[in-house]
């Protein structure tokens, strides 16, 4: 293994030693810790700042973080596209085209954002 | 069979096994997660057949955005922790045409290659992709802007019904 | 490649990795654990006594020699505890939740360029666990990856606090994540690569030294000077991504107890911890090497050869992150919480706007400069001049509403609001207070004003 996979057979080796690590911190945490500890009632209820917790343990969430994770998404592709255009732009054989390429790419992305901002989507009201 | 060989073959079957554990689970918020173990695979896939950059878009985009974006939409309809039996359909019908299709890509290919051996290309770059990309593809890639734009409009008018009382 | 080729002997390139004999891998990961664990260790001392100089009390001092073994203590007291697993959970992604966060924090470690080639043991090897031709997408994903660290813990609490603590704490490291992705594409422009140790080597590449006026100017080829607003949005969102004042929303005590860690005790609440220290020490570790020339010696030093050579590498990268992570410090010291709609209003329609249209000026700059032809530089000129007449035009108007009346406010309310006082109250005049100004009276009349003007002045002295 040289080269190109031994690069990520390092970083495997990475994952593998901190999967023993977390094993071995795990066991002497079982280890060290009380053994037979006490379990007066209320120990494992959930913890609501000193009150009894009062039904589900479950809020709703809000529709406003599923348009911002969206949002997320739109622009994570656009960086992604971004990358690779970065690396290669002012190499000979693209200059002045590749970047109008990528201008109108981010233009018309950017009215995306536009638009959820005049809405009134990006307003955490 | 080569190292890689191997891999490949551990890959595929963590991707099919928790493919199948997404559709068989009953708790929504754990097939989420078996979603991000067959993802990751497939990444792995990636990155063994040396596309190094796609294999990592992969994992920022599909593991990081796409899979978050899920998970906020179960919790945002129902994520109580346990199990949701009223969820469970039968499952006949979906394993005839998923196991079908898929078995029957996987002998076109295996018929259509046989035992024809492919050396692995340079690894797919930063660099080699730009360069493709943008020499080659420019057109489906100004065309995927307007693809994301719209579904950002789609999304923001669906999710937000009362926007428009609000000018 | 615009990157100009002075690689040195002992800059490592990409042909240099994955040629190690694994017993070197072996100690190069080892080394990134103990390097991460340590970082977590003194960095939360550094931490608490920087926050105490700052607000003029010691600090802890009591364990070891200035207190330095402080942490250890604590983090022992960890392992010593109970593992309480609260009623509700779920058990198996509680258990997971911290471990990812941990793993994802530590995998960004091993990209970073620690040093340059040095000899271990008879082996030439770089002072660099592992580096690949797409190694800052590797930090990008490990960030990204780290969410699910955060986002699981808060759900499988099975608790409201949480969960809601999970919820923000998600939305706001994605949110900065896109700002820190795009600020990070400027460097791939300047560079040409997305390598860390391209990189590094491409900034030492751009030194220049001018002389004006007869002076020797040397201006260093830190991208933190080239690219300073993608340096300033890559700090910022990074302050954001870690979670950490004055972003730390997620653990607003007075809002939600601890955010997603309420319910955890024990070790799992270290590793919680460990993660958001070594996440700080990273951000700071990929600052240092996109931003500020990485392990090279800045610039009075660098004169001497040998500054740049071997193990030496190791101090002026410590030396930066330490300066960072000061910085951070500082910032957690000095700032109030951000309030979450002003967070959130910062990220999107602050960084982001701004830092797409300066990878656009700057591809724009960089093509005008290559191009010789009138007619491509005129265009691309009027094609600029034509978008910022656009954006001015599409602008979000920023005209204020005029303020509605109260009462029509107060109408607006929706059913069950917390009642409201009379509009017409007024609040009488406290009669301490009228005591009080008329005890100072006498005093000015008999000493004069110089006295109170004097001990104030005295005061100041003092301090």
């Amino acid at each position: 293994m040289t080269g190109y996979l031994g690069s990520y057979a390092t970083l495997g080796l990475l994952l593998v030693a901190s999967v023993l690590i977390f094993v071995g911190a795990f066991t002497a945490n079982r280890l060290l810790s009380p053994a037979d500890p006490a379990e007066p009632a209320g120990k494992r209820a959930t913890y609501e700042s000193g009150v009894d917790p009062v039904g589900g343990d479950w809020a709703q969430m809000q529709i406003r973080y599923y348009v911002y994770a969206y949002l997320y998404v739109l622009f994570a592709v656009e960086a992604v596209f971004l990358f690779p255009w970065a690396v290669i732009f002012d190499r000979p054989g693209f200059g002045a085209t590749t970047v109008v390429e990528m201008a109108i790419f981010v233009a018309v992305l950017a009215l995306g954002i536009l638009y959820a901002w005049r809405k009134k989507i990006l307003d955490w009201t | 069979m080569t190292g890689a060989d191997v891999l490949l073959l551990a890959l595929g079957a963590v991707a099919v096994g928790a493919g199948v554990l997404v559709v068989t689970t009953d708790q929504l918020v754990r097939a989420g997660l078996y979603l991000v173990v067959c993802l990751g695979a497939v990444a792995g896939l990636y990155l063994v057949l040396t596309a190094e950059l796609v294999a990592w878009v992969q994992v920022l985009i599909y593991v990081g955005a796409v899979v978050v974006l899920l998970l906020f939409a179960v919790m945002l309809t129902r994520a109580p922790i346990g199990r949701s039996p009223d969820l469970n359909r039968p499952g006949l019908p979906a394993a005839l045409i998923g196991g079908g299709a898929g078995l029957g890509l996987a002998a076109l290919f295996a018929d259509a290659f046989r035992w024809s051996a492919v050396d692995l290309p340079a690894p797919g770059t930063a660099e080699s992709l730009g360069t493709e990309l943008f020499r080659s593809w420019v057109l489906p890639f100004e065309v995927l802007s307007v693809l994301l734009l719209a579904a950002l409009v789609g999304a923001i008018i669906v999710s937000r019904p009362d926007i428009g009382s609000r000018p | 490649m615009t990157t100009p080729a002075v690689y040195l002997a002992q800059d490592p390139t990409l042909a240099d990795f994955g040629h190690d004999p694994w017993w070197i891998s072996l100690i190069k990961v080892v080394a990134a654990f103990v390097f991460a664990v340590l970082a977590t260790l003194l960095g939360v001392w550094f931490e608490r006594r920087v926050v105490g100089f700052m607000q003029v009390r010691p600090g802890p001092n009591q364990v070891g020699p200035f207190g330095l073994l402080q942490t250890l203590a604590d983090g022992l007291k960890m392992a010593f505890k109970e593992d309480i697993l609260p009623k509700g959970a779920d058990k198996v992604v509680y258990f997971f939740a911290p471990t990812i966060s941990v793993i994802c924090a530590v995998t960004a470690l091993a990209v970073i360029p620690f040093g340059p080639m040095v000899s271990m043991f008879g082996h030439q090897t770089p002072l660099q666990v592992t580096d690949v031709s797409v190694a800052v997408l590797v930090i990008l994903a490990a960030s990204s990856m780290g969410i699910y660290g955060i986002v699981l813990g808060g759900w499988a609490s099975g608790s409201t606090y949480p969960l809601l603590g999970g919820l923000r704490s998600s939305a706001q490291m994605i949110s900065y994540e896109v700002a820190m992705g795009l600020s990070i594409v400027a460097v791939f422009m300047t560079a040409g690569t997305m390598s860390t140790s391209g990189i590094v080597a491409a900034q030492a590449g751009s030194d220049r030294s001018a002389s004006l006026g007869g002076f020797e100017f040397f201006a260093p080829g830190w991208y933190a000077i080239l690219l300073l607003p993608s340096f300033i949005i890559y700090f910022i969102s990074a302050v954001g991504e870690t979670n950490r004042a004055p972003f730390d929303l997620p653990e607003a005590e007075s809002e939600l107890v601890a955010g997603f860690m309420t319910e955890y005790s024990s070790l799992k609440f270290a590793l919680f911890m460990l993660a958001e220290y070594v996440n700080m020490v990273t951000v700071s570790a990929v600052a240092t090497t996109l931003f500020l020339g990485g392990w090279r010696a800045p610039w009075p030093i660098s004169i001497w050869d040998g500054a740049n050579s071997g193990w030496f590498g190791l101090i002026w990268f410590f030396a930066k992150v330490i300066l960072l992570v000061f910085v951070f410090v500082w910032l957690r010291g000095t700032l109030p919480r951000l309030r979450y709609d002003q967070f959130m209003r910062l990220g999107w329609r602050v960084l982001l706007p701004i830092n797409l249209v300066w990878i656009l000026a700057l591809a724009g700059i960089r093509v005008l400069q290559k191009e010789n032809s009138d007619a491509v530089r005129w265009g691309i000129i009027g094609g600029a001049l034509l978008v910022i007449l656009l954006i001015t035009l599409a602008w979000p108007d920023r005209r204020k509403q005029p303020p509605r009346p109260l009462q029509e406010q107060v109408n607006a309310r929706p059913q069950g609001s917390f009642p409201l006082p009379p509009m017409d109250l007024v609040v009488p005049p406290s009669p301490r207070a009228r005591r009080g100004v008329a005890q100072r009276q006498p005093a000015n009349v008999g000493g004069g004003a110089p006295d109170v003007v004097d001990t104030t002045s005295t005061e100041e002295k003092e301090d």
